[in-house]
């Protein structure tokens, strides 16, 4: 058992939790963007909005991640019409590809999130906002939205730390981050335990980072 | 004649087959306090919430100020209203306070005040909070105005209910069993309120199990019994003197 080599190649450990912080920030983030229009309208009483919609959440909610990012990053590349467009310059970069996956991925289950607490609020808070002459959009904008988040916090909170985790994957297609990281320091050095056990300990750091803000968000909300 | 504040023609309302309303007729005319008393399922709060189109009424008409809320009919839903636009316009000017108090969780006191005035009516936020900060003033509440409602007593969040309807400057007040999910000892902080209410002259429409209220406050009191209106009149008349044998047994139960 030798750690020093984790020291030596701290570097590489460095790269590789910002590219796994910022990959996981953008999807989360992108995914959100998804995630409140489609959770919102997922209820929509017209088949022609919820039906792709319910089909978007239902294949990336059941399918593996794994298997998203493949038929993103393989899958696509046999479409020669793709490869000839402007998108195979982004489709070729697995950053890209990973970035995509990610993004619907999470979307797919904040989406979920949405409908969920949408679905549990308080039916005489809506009625108050009716009677006092909201229209539907002011009172999904004033009401249901900012009383739901809240509700949202501790599912959202696992949400992002599952993204955190589900991660790990972008390594399989050539990208360095915590997990590429360890990979490659285990290549160099055939310590497989110290590298991978070094990559544990950093997703840990996330994982935590990531509780403690959501404890502190939540508990500002506790006097409501 | 003057026009009445809110006029009811006719007003007819089913679930399904059920008939709750047959029939109903009812002037309010400014500074009108009118109680509406009846057994459980005789229709009260449905008649309530048909006037703010919580409920969609069956057929009928309601006019607030004169002015009627046009209705349609859809194929799939029956009557619905014309214009949302309109419904929106002349819901802002009806405030309605709940049984179940229906303060919006998120917000503080004082931002529950203010919301329907700033982002309903257009309210300079500013002003909206000096005027806020009087109605609370006057339901007691000042000192919790940037509490939250989970914070407050049942009573204490009536009151704040009213204020918010106050905050609207209502045309017309509607009070849906203000008090019937408050403990014994809260009730009458809210009915002193609403009290106070009926002497400056609002105009008030009271769907209420209380008594005393509906005989020394109203002026007017309606008694539905299976969706019709069974004896009505002023309070110093019906309850000394009540035609209808219904509203003789129940005023002998409740009391």
């Amino acid at each position: 058992m030798d750690f020093s080599i984790i020291l030596n190649e701290y570097q590489f450990y460095l790269d590789g939790l910002w590219t796994t912080t910022w990959l996981v920030a953008l999807s989360l983030l992108i995914g959100l963007v998804i995630a409140l229009p489609a959770g919102v309208l997922r209820s929509h009483p017209n088949w022609l909005i919820k039906g792709p919609i319910w089909a978007y959440m239902y294949f990336f909610r059941g399918t593996p991640l794994l298997v998203q990012l493949f038929l993103i990053y393989y899958g696509v590349a046999q479409f020669d019409s793709l490869r000839e467009s402007w998108l195979w310059y982004y489709f070729q970069e697995a950053w890209f590809c990973a970035l995509l996956a990610f993004s619907l991925n999470t979307g797919a289950y904040t989406a979920e999130i949405v409908r969920g607490v949408i679905s549990t609020m308080p039916k005489g808070e809506l009625e108050a906002a009716k009677a006092y002459g909201m229209s539907r959009l002011q009172i999904l904008r004033r009401i249901t939205l900012p009383n739901s988040l809240r509700r949202a916090l501790p599912a959202y909170s696992n949400e992002i730390i599952f993204m955190i985790h589900g991660s790990a994957i972008a390594g399989v297609v050539t990208i360095v981050d915590i997990t590429g990281a360890a990979r490659v320091v285990n290549a160099r050095y055939y310590a497989p335990f110290e590298a991978y056990l070094a990559a544990g300990v950093l997703y840990m750091c996330l994982t935590f980072s990531v509780i403690y803000l959501f404890k502190l968000w939540e508990k500002s909300y506790q006097h409501q | 004649m003057t026009v009445p504040t809110l006029s009811i023609k006719n007003l007819h309302k089913s679930f399904a087959d059920n008939q709750v309303l047959k029939g109903i007729d009812l002037d309010a005319h400014k500074g009108d306090v009118i109680s509406i008393l009846g057994a459980s399922g005789s229709g009260k709060s449905t008649l309530l919430r048909c006037v703010n189109l919580l409920e969609t009424p069956t057929s009928g008409d309601i006019l607030v100020n004169g002015e009627l809320i046009e209705m349609k009919q859809d194929i799939k839903r029956g009557a619905i209203p014309a214009s949302n636009k309109q419904v929106e316009r002349i819901r802002s000017r009806l405030a309605m306070v709940f049984q179940s108090f229906n303060l919006w969780s998120h917000l503080s006191v004082l931002e529950n005040v203010i919301e329907a005035p700033v982002h309903v009516l257009g309210v300079p936020k500013k002003e909206a909070i000096v005027k806020a900060e009087a109605l609370l003033q006057r339901v007691g509440l000042y000192e919790r105005k940037d509490y939250y409602p989970g914070q407050l007593s049942g009573g204490q969040q009536q009151r704040v209910a009213i204020a918010r309807a106050l905050a609207v400057e209502p045309e017309v007040m509607l009070f849906d069993e203000p008090t019937s999910a408050l403990d014994p000892e809260l009730v009458g902080e809210v009915l002193t309120v609403m009290r106070d209410l009926a002497e400056e002259g609002r105009t008030m429409l009271v769907v209420t199990h209380e008594m005393a209220f509906a005989r020394d406050v109203s002026n007017k009191v309606l008694f539905l019994h299976q969706g019709l209106v069974e004896e009505q009149g002023k309070p110093e008349d019906i309850f000394t003197n009540p035609s209808s044998e219904r509203f003789k047994q129940f005023i002998s139960t409740v009391y």
